[in-house]
């Protein structure tokens, strides 16, 4: 296996906090690789750091083998680095179709030509076919003419999931996918994870260990703004320190 | 569903084709009523219009609510009437000059503006124009605080500007054709970009668009279009004049907006017609013809909030 992504010494902070103290961290081609941590601990500006929304002080990010530290957001997403929010981002007034088509739409980055300016997007059917196809994989088939707003929470974090999968990024970063989730959606959350195991590498930040146990292939452990441990799900659920500082007696 | 969507279409722009044919035959009908003195009026409506649609392109459709506008509108104006007491009196090279010119102003200004948001990007955009506004009347050149009167008008080869008629159907024609521009603009994969820019700019940059470039663009577009009614409106006027560039200006670009319906096509062009003939009507019956137009636009943002299109029409 390849690393897809590497975090080298990544600092920050915000004031007085270190938010992220010392991170080296790296995640393999192909697997889905869990973070957790006790609330503080820095999982969200680890996520935000990673996709560009936040610069870090100190530290190297390297994607394939390129430096993206500097890289705006954007810029990450055109490499293939994308993510979802832990509070739901999606664009409430319009389709959940176009939603979607607007996700697939942004891989063409062909401002410069006037063609985006000039054609009009609904000529683009195999954008839509594309957005359709992204629908039903995440279950929102039915859904694609209902305005985004008016979706249940749960369908609303799918529809986020099927937006960033329709960039098609080489690394998904996933910030805490079931919050806020009833059991039954959290169940459909988790086996559309899981579904995407072998063919998308993924980085995910979840506070379920049901959830994050089931997927994961590697777990971090993150405590204090620093990785405090790494390891198969086993290897982690076996790790002392890792009980004291965060499990608890999530493993009893 | 795509068939019956067509016809409605076909409606409306049946409509729109009526609404053209007339507004092209209206100064043959005003000559022949022996009123030529409101050709003048109705070009002045259509030079505000295109003014105030290209606000509400940046304002509706971009979602920046700029309030500097007046820069690149009496900017326009200002350029044109430089250039052509520099000696390029020909339209066709000074009024692409003068857009060109006005471009590169407002990518200026907007780059800058654009690292800050809502309250902000008003003070911003209002702080840049006033310097422009008091920097031009401090410069000989473009004649202070008098302005910078013309001679004559653009040459338009193989046009004759100083025909009133023709300074009416030039204005006509550009109005129009920056509607349609818009209104394809609109539909485009740029357009939905700026759609989905409206409603949740940390989604458009999380999906990969760069948000600042295409948000830039739109101000500049926005821009152009009103430095083009510029040019217009120093051909109609005889002169470029500071008042042009005063921060009222842009005020009254914004209540035509508002007026009118922001982000709806034909927003800008309801705005400048109810707020420039009511100005004009209201004049003749009472001296305080603002407060009067001050109480219609009271009413317009608390019952109407979608403007006067919003009243008129359903879809954008």
């Amino acid at each position: 296996m390849t690393s897809l992504l590497t975090i080298q010494n990544l600092k920050r902070h915000f004031g007085g906090l270190w938010a992220t103290r010392d991170v080296s961290l790296e995640i393999q081609c192909g697997e889905i690789h869990a973070l957790i941590g006790p609330n503080g601990a820095g999982k969200t500006t680890l996520i935000h750091l990673i996709s560009g929304g936040l610069f870090p002080d100190e530290g190297h990010l390297l994607f394939d083998g390129r430096d993206v530290t500097k890289k705006s957001m954007h810029e990450r997403v055109a490499l293939g680095i994308a993510r979802s929010f832990q509070i739901t981002q999606i664009f409430p007034k319009i389709s959940v179709l176009e939603n979607v088509r607007l996700a697939v739409q942004a891989r063409q980055r062909d401002w410069g030509s006037s063609l985006s300016m000039w054609r009009p997007a609904s000529a683009d059917f195999s954008m839509i076919e594309e957005a359709e196809d992204w629908l039903g994989r995440v279950g929102l088939a039915e859904h694609a003419g209902t305005h985004a707003a008016d979706l249940s929470h749960g369908e609303q974090r799918a529809l986020e999931l099927a937006m960033t999968l329709a960039t098609r990024p080489r690394l998904l970063l996933l910030d805490e996918p079931l919050a806020g989730m009833g059991p039954e959606e959290s169940e459909r959350m988790t086996q559309l994870i899981a579904s995407l195991k072998g063919e998308q590498t993924v980085l995910l930040v979840e506070h379920d260990m049901d959830m994050v146990f089931r997927v994961a292939d590697h777990i971090s452990v993150l405590v204090a703004g620093h990785i405090a441990a790494t390891g198969t799900p086993d290897a982690i659920r076996a790790d002392s320190a890792v009980k004291r500082a965060y499990l608890g007696e999530d493993v009893a | 569903m795509m068939r019956a969507s067509r016809s409605v279409l076909s409606g409306t722009l049946l409509g729109e084709l009526a609404l053209l044919s007339f507004a092209i035959i209206l100064p043959w009908l005003l000559t022949a009523l022996g009123e030529d003195y409101y050709i003048g009026f109705a070009t002045r409506l259509l030079i505000y219009a295109l003014a105030a649609t290209s606000l509400n392109f940046v304002v509706g459709y971009g979602g920046m609510v700029a309030f500097g506008h007046a820069a690149f509108f009496g900017g326009g104006a200002y350029l044109v009437a430089l250039l052509m007491t520099g000696g390029l009196l020909s339209a066709w090279a000074n009024w692409p000059l003068t857009m060109l010119i006005v471009a590169l102003l407002a990518w200026a200004i907007g780059a800058i503006s654009l690292r800050t948001r809502g309250v902000y990007f008003i003070m911003i955009t209002l702080a840049f124009a006033q310097m422009i506004y008091y920097s031009v009347i401090s410069l000989k050149i473009a004649g202070g605080d008098d302005g910078l009167p013309l001679d004559q008008r653009s040459s338009l080869f193989p046009f004759d500007l100083g025909n009133d008629h023709i300074l009416y159907w030039l204005a006509l024609g550009l109005l129009a054709i920056s509607l349609l521009l818009l209104k394809r603009l609109s539909h485009s994969r740029y357009g939905h970009a700026l759609a989905g820019i409206r409603q949740n700019e940390t989604r458009m940059e999380a999906l990969g668009y760069p948000v600042q470039q295409l948000k830039l663009a739109c101000f500049v577009i926005g821009a152009v279009l009103a430095a083009l009614a510029g040019a217009l409106l120093v051909n109609q006027n005889g002169m470029a004049g500071p008042g042009q560039l005063y921060w009222t200006q842009s005020g009254m670009l914004l209540v035509m907006v508002i007026l009118g319906g922001v982000g709806h096509r034909y927003g800008g062009v309801l705005g400048a017609f109810v707020l420039l003939g009511l100005e004009e009507a209201l004049a003749q019956v009472t001296e305080h013809s603002h407060l009067y137009i001050g109480l219609i636009l009271l009413a317009v943002v608390l019952y109407a909030p979608r403007g006067l299109a919003g009243l008129f029409f359903k879809s954008r």
